[in-house]
């Protein structure tokens, strides 16, 4: 149980949808979520394919533990082929809308080909059906949200969907549901608007069952407990949110600053957790309201904000005066430190425009950042970017080329195309800072060594959430390590790595294993299904989901050669902090990587791997 | 001696009056170490997770073992994490 074992197959170039057993022998090697619908994409689309094109698919997939009482157990993901990399793409959401589509019966949407008019996918437990969405294109995710809810007379269902960026081509837009929780990387939004499907708006009343109910009952209790009584998940989180880092990682000297130039940000604390708890001069709020959570979730690590409505990019726009989506970390570093811009209510304004059109924020950030590079270099002037002068810490640039990329207007058309192309266009493609062609996120690999093999490495190209070994490396869970030395990388990365890859497939959020480990979720998760699920088998599935994503980018044509950084960051030594005069030495750490993989020295999975993982 | 105190999150409760933001420079002792400052200020040991020098780290036990320099910034925070 658990699973619904049940498909739901959209061909949008007839309109069809139709229902499918899952295919329960690949669920009980790959569990669900990221693991499963990686294997339907890999079986069911050529690794070759257009990302663009009809021939591409894209997944919307939940756990087994998804609207189940397993804490957190609101997680879904969609899974395509990125179109920003040319990778596979797994862009993992919370809020509510995964919740709802278990709730209606479904584990799986497959969406494949191309409608020939804008359409969205309106599901009713059982009842699925494609619908006219022409007067929904063009509309924001916002607008989207509260027409589709207006329009179905019922206030409980739930929406994901792109907004102007995913409509536009946008190759960082993301499909956001709740509005403002993102599937957020790789351009999964891209593929949505690139197939005319502009939503899915869902109502569930079925419920889902677990395979024993008091079993269940007791390991959920258990990890609630430990979640509940962990300083960091219990209290921390919910009360600092994600943003609480921004001091933490200038302070250790790998903040990526003005595209990764710096390892620190002189305006950290300016745009810090602490500071969206201060009150403003001008109207004696703090930006931060609340916290809040998704379906199921005890940590609340998700904020509400509140901009002050004198400031210059709100006055006269009731729109993004009221309560939204708040800062996250990585968005305040990527719109505030990679851009110099340190003006905390211009980045809350930021990212509501990010979750408004669906973009997403890291990526946009670094891109903007990159420009702002080229600028600085005098590679592009006023008259490529349309008078806007682009100089970093400038917060006018910023803002207007967040609201031209969301347009699809100007010079935000090349912004939307992601840095490592505009980069490569003015030739200096090393000023992206990129890995297989995805932005890498808020941690510098010269001060944390273990996240530059995790950033080259990462199946979906740069990015923190294969391999979290921040939380060893920086914070001290499960236990520290030495950020500024390579040794014994390679087997942290390996392992947090192959965890993270099952903890996806479940259905909850990989925030809980800052609590939790493997040992408690296995439970869950045995519970909850037919089959022994234990620890050592959740690794094992991770490690054969890590490899399944390896094959899938071999065959797209990646090779060992794209598992690198960019050259600033492995030839240009850190100016300040703890790393200071240090490089990422990935050369030290990748060849011992591949072989604790059980990979050839040219990154290519083994025929003695494949068969121990059944691959 | 003059250092600069940085403290963070729950912990930004217990700087001196004169703090900016989460800082502020301290008057200590000569030859003064992290776990006496922490004392001074009356810090709850238990939640003095992350403790760094001029960003480097010390490891828990080793608060005391290392006198602090004119100028060290000492900065320290309760369990935390992100992503």
């Amino acid at each position: 149980m658990a699973w619904t074992r049940k498909i739901l197959r959209v061909d949008l170039s007839n309109g069809a949808c139709e229902s499918e057993p899952l295919n329960m022998e690949w669920a009980f090697k790959y569990l669900g979520q990221r693991g499963l619908a990686s294997k339907y994409l890999a079986e069911e689309t050529d690794p070759k394919v257009d990302p663009l094109s009809s021939g591409n698919k894209m997944i919307f997939a939940t756990g087994p533990l998804t609207a189940t009482d397993a804490p957190t157990g609101g997680r879904w993901s969609v899974v395509t082929k990125g179109p920003l990399t040319g990778a596979i793409a797994c862009s993992n959401s919370g809020g509510f809308f995964g919740a709802e589509l278990k709730n209606a019966g479904w584990d799986i949407i497959i969406f494949e080909g191309r409608s020939p008019k804008p359409v969205y996918l309106s599901i009713s437990n059982e009842n699925a059906e494609l619908l006219d969405a022409g007067g929904l294109w063009g509309k924001s995710v916002w607008e989207t949200e509260d027409r589709l809810r207006e329009s179905c007379g019922d206030p409980f269902v739930r929406v994901a969907s792109i907004g102007r960026a995913g409509e536009n081509g946008v190759l960082f837009a993301g499909v956001i549901n709740d509005k403002d929780r993102a599937a957020g990387r790789s351009g999964v939004g891209a593929v949505m608007g690139s197939k005319n499907l502009k939503a899915v708006v869902v109502r569930g009343t079925v419920g889902v069952k677990v395979d024993n109910p008091n079993e269940f009952k007791k390991a959920s209790k258990a990890a609630r407990k430990v979640l509940a009584e962990n300083a960091v998940t219990g209290d921390g989180l919910p009360t600092y949110g994600t943003q609480v880092l921004m001091n933490v990682v200038n302070e250790t000297g790998a903040l990526p600053t003005r595209n990764a130039g710096e390892v620190q940000f002189e305006g950290a604390s300016k745009i810090s957790g602490e500071a969206m708890l201060e009150k403003r001069a001008s109207d004696g709020k703090s930006q931060l309201v609340s916290n809040k959570g998704c379906y199921g979730c005890p940590i609340t690590c998700a904020r509400v904000s509140q901009m002050d409505s004198e400031h210059f990019s709100v006055a006269g726009k009731p729109q993004y005066q009221d309560e939204s989506g708040g800062l996250e970390y990585e968005a305040a570093w990527a719109l505030g430190a990679a851009t110099g811009v340190d003006d905390l209510e211009a980045l809350q304004y930021a990212n509501m425009l990010c979750n408004e059109h669906g973009m997403d924020p890291i990526s946009l950030g670094s891109t903007i950042a990159g420009a702002m590079d080229l600028y600085g270099e005098g590679v592009i002037t006023d008259s490529d970017t349309g008078g806007v002068a682009l100089t970093f810490g400038s917060v006018e640039a910023l803002l207007t080329l967040v609201e031209l990329t969301a347009k699809g207007e100007g010079f935000g058309k090349e912004i939307g195309q992601g840095s490592k192309r505009l980069c490569e266009k003015y030739g200096k493609p090393e000023l992206s800072m990129s890995v297989k062609g995805q932005e890498f996120p808020a941690y510098d690999p010269r001060g944390i060594q273990g996240m530059g093999l995790s950033y080259a490495t990462s199946n979906r190209g740069g990015c923190h959430l294969r391999g979290y070994t921040v939380a060893s490396e920086i914070l001290g869970i499960p236990e520290k390590t030495d950020p500024l030395t390579t040794d014994g990388k390679a087997g942290l990365v390996k392992a947090f790595q192959d965890a993270t890859a099952a903890v996806d497939s479940t259905g909850t959020c990989v925030f809980t294993t800052f609590a939790l480990t493997l040992d408690d979720i296995a439970p869950e998760v045995d519970a909850a299904c037919e089959g022994d699920w234990s620890a050592d088998k959740m690794v094992e599935v991770g490690e054969r989901i890590w490899n399944l994503e390896r094959n899938y980018n071999l065959q797209a044509g990646f090779t060992a050669a794209d598992d690198t950084l960019p050259k600033r960051i492995l030839k240009d030594a850190a100016k300040t902090g703890p790393a200071s005069g240090k490089v990422n030495d990935l050369g030290k750490m990748l060849p011992e990587y591949y072989q604790l993989r059980g990979w050839t020295a040219d990154g290519v999975p083994s025929n003695e791997t494949l068969q121990r993982l059944a691959l | 001696m003059k250092i600069r105190i940085k403290l963070f999150a729950l912990l930004s409760r217990y700087l001196p009056p004169d703090s900016t933001g989460n800082e502020a420079d301290l008057e200590v002792p000569d030859n003064a170490t992290a776990a006496a400052v922490i004392a001074d200020l009356g810090l709850p040991g238990e939640h003095c997770h992350l403790v760094l020098v001029n960003g480097a780290y010390l490891a828990p036990g080793t608060y005391g073992a290392r006198p602090l320099q004119e100028g060290d910034a000492l900065a320290i925070w309760p369990p935390v994490a992100g992503g």
